[in-house]
């Protein structure tokens, strides 16, 4: 047992730390810090400045432009990145599609896609979910028939993130309407411009816009655009899924989250004193801390055995609930914190306008925030459903 | 015992129950949101002459109620319908601060905020305040005939539509003193008053309010210098309650979306509501909200009560509805999956006023201190 990093884990670190000290925006990561949106433009900036550093793909195997990092490295990677509140890698063409072409798709499709998910060409979204089919993705109805070299798509996705800026969707489709649910969907690769493609944004409770809708109606889709095999984009999904869960536990993002927490308990007063020193809600803050440093080193142990080999199974579900019970907790003490300048809408400044938050620790939109991320335990498989995966595995024919 | 409403208060409850209903509607609310007012002038207009603003003050103060249980039933209705209309701010603090303190001259305001013209708002808490009652940094100095007020004050919600605010302000004592606190009615338009106005997540408006040596004559103050305080916490008081019934009248909302939806949408070729995960924890939901109501039977039966009785069981409601809310709130949203994540379903917005409830006048952490202190006192 050694609880520290390798020396070379450690240089690495220095490594990654460095660059972000000399590459990383200060304006990004400053709009990362007050929890507003970022544009398109902002994305694409940060993407250009990782992918020039050849970090865009930390996942991917070097030949296809990757950085081939093993899962501690990845960790580290994106431990660092949220404290530096770097924004996100955009995960839709690099750890989903990405990864399910460099193991299904043609030689053709692989030449021609991933150059384009690494320049920025193409802004991929997922077109999983669909409105009767959400925990249970396999029952989704958007169908796709072969006519000729074509096939005519006709359905609707939704909760498309971030399909606004897309040009891109990876669709599951049905293909086949007798088999047996799991047995009749393929993937494919669906061009946005195509006729036919409607995308209409859902605005979600804290105001925002990140999800839409996406209408298919006689859409002609050319056959080549098919990944793999037809009627076998069950698997395809299954495997890009297990890529979607990493970094499922947002280990780091919990603790750039709970370190704005303790900043504005800092600053907030509550009978004279710093809320920080309130010992009932300094209780809160050490409650969420205990548990995320538990969950921070399960987190490694479970990385530790996926960088040796060995394909983590039920731990991601594990980690996806536990993690986003401590996310949405750590959501709630910033809320608690800002005491009653959480109550202030602040989309203004959300949206860029110049118009001062009125709060006076710069909490920002922390109860925004706090309503944006119930999404966290309902998305990537609800928690239900996580806990059925753990239960099923764990439990066997119980269930 | 009898725990039944009163023919009049069922009466009330009735009405304007079925006025929100036809009323105030998913998109009326919606559309009411969006609108740069926050609020609707017609609705208000329509529920004074309901007569919902005259059921929560006394006959004395020219209404028909006033009592806790008054107060209760309308804000479980308010709550209920979502409605984002300020009665609270208006009523419950501004106008009711007027009818406790209030001179007859001064006593002419609570007949006009009852017949729905003159909106108020409190301008108490401060940047430095959070939710403490009796800390009041803002200065109100004598110039002869006249005061001077000079302050901050934070997130005083409904500021711009109010022609007059109800400001406390310190004449004497230190900042956490509960002695030395003065009322002001200031009207709006007062030179130095400025607003910096915004929409609230909740719904609704706020404003941070300064005072830049405003001027008004000593006739405007309520009641006697520096003893405000008794009023200001019995008032607040008063609101908690109303705030508390509203948050009721919200989860009796979200669980009932919940509850049907349940019903209503299959996964896996079954209504989720069969898979016993849900059931459960719909279950549990359902109990709270039976612990939630008893709750706000306690603090609006003893609204009336001595010092110490009622505020330990209104500092109990607010903290167990600042638990049960959270709870309802967030399992009701993980029971709809995403389509509770968004704006047009009703359920969002419901969730945003019992979580935001939280946050005015004292948030789960401040009553459970309050409370402990108040029972060791």
């Amino acid at each position: 047992m050694d609880l520290s990093y390798s020396d070379e884990e450690r240089a690495f670190r220095e490594e990654v730390r460095a660059f972000l000290d000399e590459k990383l925006p200060e304006a990004l990561a400053d709009k990362m810090r007050r929890g507003e949106e970022l544009t398109k433009d902002d994305h694409e900036q940060w993407h250009a400045i990782l992918n020039e550093q050849g970090w865009l793909a930390p996942n991917w195997p070097r030949e296809y432009g990757g950085a081939e990092w093993d899962a501690v490295q990845r960790h580290i990677f994106e431990e660092e990145m949220a404290a530096y509140n770097a924004p996100r890698i955009v995960p839709f063409g690099l750890s989903m599609l990405g990864p399910v072409l460099q193991k299904f798709g043609s030689k053709e499709q692989k030449d021609y896609w991933l150059p384009r998910i690494l320049s920025g060409e193409d802004w991929w979204c997922q077109g999983y979910s669909e409105p009767g089919a959400g925990s249970d993705l396999a029952s989704l109805k958007t169908e796709a028939v072969r006519d000729g070299d074509h096939y005519i798509v006709n359905g609707q996705k939704t909760w498309t993130t971030l399909g606004q800026h897309a040009n891109m969707i990876f669709c599951l489709v049905r293909t086949d309407k007798k088999a047996k649910q799991q047995e009749g969907i393929s993937f494919l690769l669906i061009d946005m411009d195509t006729p036919g493609i409607e995308v209409r944004p859902i605005v979600l409770l804290d105001g925002g816009v990140e999800v839409n809708e996406v209408w298919f109606s006689d859409v002609k889709v050319p056959v080549e655009n098919l990944v793999g095999e037809e009627n076998k984009g069950w698997t395809y999904a299954k495997y890009l899924l297990t890529h979607e869960r990493t970094n499922i536990a947002g280990v780091g993002f919990s603790q750039a989250g709970l370190a704005a927490v303790k900043r504005i308990a800092k600053a907030e007063m509550a009978g004279g004193k710093p809320l920080i020193e309130n010992p009932h809600f300094a209780a809160r803050v050490a409650q969420v801390e205990i548990d995320l440093m538990a969950m921070s080193t399960t987190n490694l142990r479970i990385v530790s055995k996926a960088a040796s080999g060995q394909a983590p199974g039920v731990e991601s579900s594990m980690l996806k609930v536990k993690g986003t019970i401590i996310r949405q907790e750590i959501n709630d003490l910033a809320r608690r914190a800002a005491g009653v300048y959480a109550m202030p809408f602040a989309s203004e400044a959300v949206e860029g306008a110049n118009v001062a938050l009125p709060d006076p620790h710069a909490a920002g939109p922390v109860a925004a925030q706090y309503f944006n991320n119930r999404k966290l335990s309902i998305f990537g498989g609800s928690n239900e459903i996580q806990r059925q995966i753990i239960a099923k595995t764990m439990l066997g024919g119980a269930q | 015992m009898n725990f039944d409403l009163t023919e009049e208060r069922q009466m009330l409850q009735d009405s304007l129950r079925r006025f929100l209903r036809d009323r105030y509607t998913t998109p009326v609310r919606n559309e009411i949101l969006e609108s740069d007012s926050g609020m609707s002038a017609k609705i208000w207009e329509e529920l004074a002459e309901l007569g919902v603003i005259g059921a929560l003050f006394t006959e004395e103060q020219g209404g028909f109620g006033g009592a806790g249980f008054d107060i209760a039933v309308v804000f479980e209705e308010l709550g209920r319908a979502g409605v984002v209309e300020p009665f609270l701010d208006t009523a419950v603090l501004g106008g009711g601060l007027i009818a406790a303190l209030g001179n007859d001259d001064q006593q002419a305001h609570v007949e006009e905020v009852i017949g729905g013209a003159l909106h108020l708002a409190f301008a108490h808490g401060e940047p430095a305040s959070r939710y403490d009652l009796n800390r009041v940094e803002t200065t109100a100095k004598a110039d002869g005939d006249s005061i001077v007020l000079n302050g901050r004050k934070a997130v005083v919600v409904n500021a711009e539509a109010a022609g007059m605010l109800v400001v406390s302000a310190r004449e004497s004592g230190d900042a956490y003193d509960t002695d030395g606190i003065s009322l002001f009615l200031v009207p709006a338009d007062a030179k130095g008053v400025s607003m910096q106005g915004y929409a609230l997540l909740a719904g609704g408006r706020a404003a941070e309010v300064t005072l830049d040596d405003v001027t008004v004559p000593a006739s405007a103050r309520l009641g006697d210098a520096g003893k405000a305080f008794d009023a200001i916490e019995e008032r607040v008081a008063a609101a908690n309650v109303a705030i508390c019934a509203e948050t009721l009248g919200a989860m009796e909302t979200a669980t009932h979306l919940t509850r049907e939806y349940l019903g209503t949408r299959k996964q896996f070729g079954r209504p989720i509501g069969s898979f016993q995960a849900l059931a459960h924890r719909m279950s549990d939901l359902l109990i709270e909200m039976e612990q939630a109501r008893s709750s706000v039977i306690l603090a609006a039966g003893h609204l009336a009560d001595d010092r110490k009785s009622r505020e330990s069981n209104v500092s109990a409601a607010k903290n167990l509805m600042g638990r049960t809310g959270r709870l309802v709130a967030e399992d009701s949203i993980q029971m709809h999956g995403g389509i509770a994540m968004t704006q047009e379903y009703e359920l969002a917005h419901i969730a945003k006023r019992i979580v935001m409830a939280d946050h005015r006048l004292g948030d789960t952490d401040h009553h459970l201190e309050r409370f402990i202190a108040l029972s060791a006192a």
